[in-house]
């Protein structure tokens, strides 16, 4: 109504066109330095190597004694991951309460900012959690099957170390994205830091940390697999040899165990978000 | 501006508890981007005695309040709570002096999950060991006395209720009955009763007093209802402005003071003078 110019002319259009091709001109080069060409698929002679490869996979291989393998590997699979998580679990939690600013008793008469010396303190966590989850679980692996030898313990303890890293940082972070006011009044009123965190962080972030700890469990699905490759046990194991032998059969039923895989992690994260949300 | 409340204190007759639950000299305290929120207070409330702070909306009462909760640390000035000075205290001695004071938030903060059976377990965690605390978590182990505080406030069946299923009054008064289960010795109070209709908001006053009383606890409440200030507590303290404009026993607050307590100089610039400023304020916000 102030100004009939105001209406016809959204003041922030130009801002928005500029960051769409300020990204634009960003990603471009991105495409020629990865040197992608989507040409080299359909290109005569790969295209024929790719579908005699995919059509080996029909029919998925459906034997008694490859059945019993496969059912074997995925156990194997499975133990590989939780037990992985588990050991991840128990690294990430005390870090993470270590590493978070939500629990901090001196951001409590600072308006929700710690003192730096404070600060200073969380620093050495988070420097650690840094360290653990940027060298990657494949990487861990290899280390691993040197000391340990080929098998499933290998694949355990590397993703473990990966995990705990990006577990310990994200529960940090979901602790400090929940409303700091609970907490704030339970510290204000005697109670302790772990007091504090159970009674008014932990009811607020139940939901969010199951969520994303199943979504990482299946995430250590797929990774306990690709260790399995370099001779970490499991389906990845099984499968390495299936493909060796051009078994595509083989490899067909094992795509089918982990699309079940991942969708058993799907219904379980939404029953449990379901139940704690 | 302390000449009127010196002389307050000066005629007051000594307590006869051993020292003032709280004690305030030139305390002064700015918000973050500098500009001061309060100014030169001056305090001094016996143990056991009952005391409510008015004042117009942002004079500083929840300041002074959290300056109180030492959930605020002071600029300047003398602060001395039960007999302590929390700020020279060790954290670990100020947590232990925190288990002493409760605070009455105006909007209480309990996780909207949580039970409130549980949430008010939780006024104790600062005299509770983890194990306890943790166990009580899973199985709630004194359900007789959360019951008792939550029956005080007549919410004995909201015991096994989730938090984000009761309204804005219950959960003040949830916030009510944690503070009681708590039992501390000086009870702050922020807008106790704000989210609470007339005739709750009185009798939940009511009740706090009761309580504060029968406990010999301190009780300091913020109100921005006068009405319930006057009939409730035997002191006042008007605050506006950042300082203590006046500090009297209720018999002795005149009209004309809280006239001057509410004085509110942009309204008066506006060209329709309303005629009764104080009026409204008499009416507690629902």
């Amino acid at each position: 109504m102030l100004n009939p110019t105001l209406a016809q002319r959204d003041p922030a259009a130009a801002s928005r066109l500029l960051l769409t091709l300020l990204a634009v001109a960003l990603l471009w080069p991105g495409l020629g330095l990865s040197e992608l060409d989507l040409g080299v698929l359909f290109d005569g002679s790969n295209a024929d190597t790719m579908g005699t490869f995919l059509a080996g996979f029909w029919p998925p291989e459906h034997g008694g004694e490859f059945l019993a393998l496969l059912w074997q590997a995925t156990l194997e699979t499975l133990a590989i991951a939780t037990a992985g998580m588990a050991l991840a679990l128990a690294v990430a939690i005390p870090c993470a309460l270590l590493a978070t600013r939500a629990l901090s008793i001196s951001a409590l008469s600072r308006g929700g900012r710690p003192a730096w010396w404070a600060q200073a303190l969380r620093w050495p966590v988070r420097g650690l959690l840094i360290v653990l989850r940027s060298i990657p679980e494949i990487v861990w692996a290899l280390l691993f099957v040197r000391a340990v030898g080929l098998g499933p313990t290998a694949g355990v303890l590397a993703i473990a170390i990966t995990y705990a890293g990006m577990l310990g940082k994200v529960y940090a972070e979901i602790f400090e994205s929940v409303d700091p006011l609970p907490a704030r009044a339970l510290l204000g009123a005697g109670a302790s830091r772990l007091q504090a965190f159970f009674y008014g962080v932990l009811p607020q972030a139940t939901a969010e940390m199951l969520s994303y700890t199943v979504y990482r469990w299946e995430c250590a699905i797929r990774a306990s697999v690709v260790m399995g490759f370099v001779g970490a046990g499991g389906l990845g194991q099984q499968m390495d040899l299936s493909m060796r032998m051009f078994a595509g059969g083989e490899v067909a039923s094992m795509l089918l165990t982990f699309l079940l895989l991942v969708l058993l992690a799907d219904l379980l994260s939404r029953v449990l978000r379901w139940r704690f949300a | 501006m302390s000449t009127p409340q010196a002389a307050f204190a000066a005629d007051r007759p000594r307590a006869t508890e051993p020292g003032p639950a709280l004690r305030l000299s030139g305390v002064g305290h700015s918000h973050a981007g500098g500009q001061p929120a309060l100014r030169e207070i001056g305090l001094q409330v016996a143990q056991g005695e009952r005391v409510a702070i008015i004042g117009p909306s942002g004079a500083g009462k929840t300041t002074l309040l959290r300056l109180l909760a030492t959930s605020l640390k002071p600029d300047q000035g003398q602060l001395e709570l039960l007999g302590q000075q929390p700020w020279t205290l060790s954290a670990a001695a100020r947590q232990r002096l925190r288990t002493r004071i409760g605070l009455i938030h105006q909007a209480p903060p309990l996780p909207p999950r949580q039970r409130v059976i549980t949430a008010v377990l939780a006024g104790r965690l600062g005299l509770w060991s983890l194990p306890r605390s943790l166990l009580s978590l899973a199985y709630p182990l004194d359900r007789q006395g959360a019951a008792e505080a939550l029956g005080r406030l007549d919410l004995a069946d909201k015991l096994y209720m989730r938090c984000d299923q009761l309204s804005g009054g219950q959960l003040q008064r949830v916030g009510i009955a944690r503070m009681l289960y708590q039992a501390p010795e000086l009870i702050l109070a922020d807008e106790p009763v704000s989210a609470m209709d007339p005739v709750l908001a009185a009798y939940t006053l009511g009740v706090l007093n009761r309580e504060a009383q029968r406990r010999n606890a301190t009780l300091l409440a913020s109100l921005h209802a006068v009405e319930l200030a006057l009939e409730h507590f035997p002191r006042i303290v008007g605050v506006r402005d950042g300082r203590i404009l006046f500090d009297k026993p209720t018999a002795a607050v005149g009209p004309d003071e809280l006239a001057a307590l509410y004085a509110n100089e942009q309204l008066e610039c506006e060209p329709a003078p309303q005629p009764a400023l104080v009026q409204p304020l008499n009416i507690p916000r629902c």
